[in-house]
């Protein structure tokens, strides 16, 4: 007996570990998420090991006329700005404020927007509609106005911007879970969860939650993406980060007076940050469909 | 069919097969399904979930959605006109073939005799369709009378204003005071819905009526008038009918003959006392034995042991005989051939054959 | 004689709607023994669902009060009625929407004993889980697989060992049947008779089904417009009924054979709206016996004969009130 029993425990525990290679199996046979994954992969990737491959005192700081405005060639693969530095070397240490800045701000915006959206939802009443009232107002102030009068307020500093880009965040994720808390509250299982003794916690955490985990997750890859973007915008108007600071949206702003005889200088941040944006939703769908058992 | 001057029957369908493909597996719908009836007549077609009673049904109408639904084989006709008919030898090769890839090379094994318009014009005026949701069927911004009205417009040329008038004498039929014509859906209550939906079917006066479990989502009290109102219109203007359903108690209450499917294929055909007084299929006898006895309260109930076969596997034999009581090696091994019991009580069991039929075979 | 495990007195719930209060269940008194099964059936939207998920406080209930084996639950404080909820479970009507999405099955059976913490470490919960599994008959392989991959009537069987996981006296089955078929629907019937003769439970059963609700109660409560309008033991109330509701719902079950059919009474007329109600008998409007009496005060539920009781001013005696 004991020894059946024994043999059935580790068949099973097998199994239970089998649920998150699962997951993984099923993202991986999905082309496109895979590609973004790893995309985003190297993006990190280069962005940690930077400082092994560039010298951040040359390719920032340092000016080098006699090689300005150089298109790209096999010495400078993306060519070199106007004054003479590696434009590589500098979208790849671009790439760590950018990505920081936005995987920190949205992971940010999410937690409290997702929190907000959360109690909104299951609760409703009142509470309901002072988290939601609120959150209108917000949505009704545009996001990049938003940004620009807390960085103004506060000054121009990284932290400062990603309080504001957080800030810009939280109505959207919080409209979001809300109405996604919404459309599982009333279902048959979470009154189920209720008739076997599930308390408030255990019912949004264990049911509630995963279930609207689809939409959080296309969300989220959507606003990090738009966050980049937001954070280009920002540099670009002269909010974000400052020189000689290199950042995709400063860079792309910095390429703008050359657009005629050195195009790339626009064209390649622009691109890379194309790129990213569209990895971050490509794995974002992968991910969504993958965490769904229906979808097997 | 010996006699040319016999009216034809209002439909027939001859081996038919129906698969959908999906990306990872094929499921079998349909599989070498056969049925008749003759004008008049209320044919009803009983089995459970996954039997393949809808896709039959929209075969018919030619409704089945393509990709990832494909008829393989098979011919349906109605009222004597081909609507759909299986290639034969060398045409088949050459339609068979024109996706290209030898591994669909019998996609198109059937063929629409008749073009898409033709179709369009018999939906409605030739055979109609009622499914089983009432609430999720009529469109919730348009008046019921102009939901009617349009399906009379276009298959008559009529004014708007004669159409309405139709639509209105219509709502009367099935039991609708004119005047609420002019209300929308959600004014109406379930049964009420279920009324305007066969109103809307019955518009153009089809002669054949596919209803698929039109009373299934109706309360027992609602589905009585339903079924009344059915029964005394299909007796009026005798159209045909197929009653698809799950319930032997409607079957019992308003059809003439019976078909119970299994898997895809007929397994018992007949009148209605043949298949409910001289049942042969051991899965008609299940069905039966798995209701409530009405009668006395004690009795167990027995129900067929197992669940239905898995759609995407293709079964060698009897596709019952891992649920049947009386399997032996022969029904896994060789598909049932029909047997028939009289002209038309027909039963597709190993159990029975021309011999020992008469006697209750081996049962 | 057994004793009385379920004793519900007036109960009502008022749900308020833009128009004013929607008397889902209007006065509704009956008591269940031990060991019993009371069959409660009506159409949809005669409160026997509402009713059911008040009796277990799942709802609010709005005036009256629920006796669980003598106590009156619907004063308990949350922290106790959380405890009673062990001994009080439902099986839903929906296997498809009943169970989480995103929880395995064994997950699904786990849940309760997690909550309630019975078995303290993971070997003996799993011990528990299987030995449920056992009990409701689904097999060992299907630990790990989603609720999805599983037919209706295997969905079901989930519900019903998630409601047995924390040993209840008393279960309220509400359509446990109604979605699934007829060979599957006679496997999970009976299924739970046999559990209620080994475990001594006590049902509830909710259904629209009077064949089901026939073959499985003792005694049978039917419901219109939030309120009883007949009880009696099964045998009595489908051999003698009284009610002409009652008649017309019995006459309209489609009868699978083609011998002793019934006559049919087919209902005509307008469902009184249950929002905010007149005084008067609600069947009133459909009823081909009503008089100037039913219609100016609400009849009341009568004893006809022993343990038989009907609420009709024409056939249920002389009794009720203006």
């Amino acid at each position: 007996m004991t020894m059946n029993q024994s043999v059935t425990s580790s068949e099973n525990a097998g199994k239970r570990k089998g649920q998150f290679s699962d997951v993984w199996k099923r993202l991986s046979e999905n082309r496109a998420a895979m590609a973004g994954l790893f995309f985003l992969i190297f993006l990190i990737f280069m962005a940690v090991f930077a400082d092994v491959f560039f010298d951040y005192q040359k390719a920032c700081v340092d000016l080098n006329i006699a090689e300005r405005l150089q298109w790209p060639s096999r010495a400078h693969w993306f060519g070199t700005d106007e004054f003479g530095r590696d434009m590589f070397a500098r979208v790849v240490f671009g790439s760590r404020i950018s990505l920081s800045i936005g995987f920190i701000a949205v992971a940010f915006g999410l937690l409290i927007g997702g929190i907000l959206g959360a109690l909104s939802g299951y609760f409703g009443g009142a509470l309901d509609n002072i988290i939601m009232r609120i959150c209108d107002i917000f949505l009704a102030v545009p996001m990049m106005l938003m940004a620009i009068v807390i960085v103004a307020a506060l000054g121009t500093s990284i932290v400062n911007l990603v309080i504001a880009l957080a800030i810009a965040c939280v109505p959207i994720f919080a409209r979001i879970v809300r109405s996604a808390v919404l459309s599982v509250r009333d279902s048959e299982y979470v009154e189920a969860a209720r008739a076997v003794g599930g308390r408030t916690g255990h019912i949004i955490f264990r049911y509630i939650l995963p279930n609207c985990i689809g939409p959080i997750i296309v969300q989220t890859t959507l606003r990090i993406a738009a966050t980049i973007s937001n954070i280009a915008a920002l540099s670009f108007i002269g909010l974000g980060v400052s020189a000689p600071t290199p950042e995709w949206g400063a860079l792309l702003a910095g390429g703008r007076s050359f657009i005629r005889d050195s195009s790339y200088l626009a064209t390649i941040p622009g691109i890379v940050i194309m790129l990213t944006i569209l990895a971050l939703n490509l794995l974002g769908d992968g991910l969504r469909d993958a965490l769904d058992p229906r979808l097997r | 069919m010996e006699n040319i001057d016999r009216t034809p029957p209002a439909l027939e369908i001859e081996d038919l097969f129906v698969e959908f493909r999906g990306r990872n597996s094929t499921v079998y719908a349909v599989n070498g399904l056969n049925l008749k009836i003759e004008k008049g007549q209320t044919l009803g077609l009983v089995g459970e979930t996954g039997a393949g009673k809808t896709t039959t049904g929209l075969a018919v109408l030619g409704l089945i959605a393509s990709p990832p639904g494909v008829v393989t084989q098979g011919n349906i006709r109605l009222g004597g006109r081909d609507i759909l008919k299986s290639l034969e030898g060398e045409e088949r090769e050459r339609l068979g073939t024109l996706w290209g890839k030898k591994k669909y090379r019998h996609v198109y094994g059937s063929r629409f005799c008749v073009s898409e318009g033709e179709l369009q014009k018999m939906r409605g005026e030739k055979v109609s369709m009622i499914f089983q949701d009432p609430m999720t069927s009529l469109n919730p911004v348009i008046t019921v009378e102009k939901q009617i009205a349009e399906v009379i417009e276009k298959h008559s040329k009529i004014s708007h204003a004669d159409a309405i008038g139709k639509a209105r004498d219509m709502l009367e039929t099935v039991g609708i005071p004119r005047n609420r014509g002019s209300e929308y859906p959600h004014q109406f209550s379930g049964g009420m819905k279920q009324r305007v939906v066969i109103a809307i079917a019955l518009a153009c006066s089809p002669d054949l009526l596919i209803a698929d479990e039109p009373t299934t989502a109706l309360d027992v009290t609602i589905q009585a008038q339903v079924l009344d109102m059915m029964k005394k219109l299909k007796e009026k203007n005798h159209t045909s009918m197929l009653m698809i359903t799950h319930d032997l108690g409607i079957v019992a209450e308003i059809c003439d003959c019976v078909s119970v499917i299994y898997a895809g294929r007929i397994v018992e055909h007949g009148t209605l006392e043949d298949v409910f007084d001289h049942t042969l299929h051991p899965y008609t006898k299940g069905l039966f034995d798995s209701l409530p006895d009405l009668e006395n309260r004690d009795t167990r109930l027995k129900p067929i042991r197992g669940l239905m076969p898995d759609p995407s596997i293709r079964y060698e034999g009897c596709p019952f005989a891992d649920r049947c009581d009386y399997a032996s090696d022969i029904c896994r091994k060789e598909p049932p051939r029909e047997v028939h019991r009289t002209d038309e009580h027909v039963v597709a069991c190993h159990l029975y054959n021309e011999d020992n039929i008469a006697e209750g075979g081996a049962l | 004689m057994s004793q009385t495990l379920m004793d519900v007195r007036h109960l009502k719930k008022y749900f308020k709607s833009g128009k004013g209060f929607v008397h889902a269940v209007d006065d509704v008194s009956f008591t269940i023994e031990e060991g019993r099964t009371l069959g409660v059936v009506g159409e949809s939207g005669c409160g026997k669902s509402t009713l059911g998920r008040t009796v277990l406080r799942l709802e609010e209930a709005t005036d009256g009060s629920v006796l669980f084996a003598g106590e009156d639950i619907s004063r308990f404080s949350r922290q106790k009625m959380w405890e009673m909820r062990r001994s009080m479970q439902m099986i839903f009507q929906d296997p498809f929407s009943s169970l989480n999405p995103r929880m395995t099955v064994s997950e699904a059976i786990e849940d309760p004993l997690v909550l309630y913490k019975i078995c303290p470490d993971r070997a003996s919960r799993q011990k528990r889980i299987e030995e449920l599994m056992e009990t409701v008959g689904l097999a060992k392989r299907l630990y790990n697989t989603y609720p999805h991959e599983l037919d209706g009537g295997r969905r079901q069987r989930i519900g019903i060992a998630r409601a047995l996981a924390l040993n209840p006296k008393f279960i309220v089955c509400d359509e446990p049947v109604s979605a699934l078929d007829v060979s599957i629907q006679a496997q999970i019937l009976n299924l739970l008779q046999d559990l209620q003769k080994e475990l001594n439970l006590t049902y509830m059963f909710i259904t629209h089904d009077l064949s089901v609700v026939y073959h499985i109660s003792d005694e049978i409560m039917v419901m219109y417009l939030g309120q009883v309008v007949e009880k009696a033991p099964s045998e009595v109330l489908f051999s003698n009924p009284v009610h002409p509701y009652t008649k017309a719902l019995l006459s309209a079950i489609p009868v699978p054979s083609l011998h002793n059919r019934r006559q049919r009474v087919i209902m005509k007329g307008e469902i009184t709206s249950p929002i905010d109600p007149p005084a008067e008998c609600r069947f009133a409007k459909r009823c081909e016996f009503a008089t100037d009496r039913c219609r100016s005060g609400e009849p009341r539920l009568t004893e006809v004969e022993p343990g038989h009781f009907v609420s009709c001013f024409e056939f249920g005696g002389d009794f009720g009130t203006a």
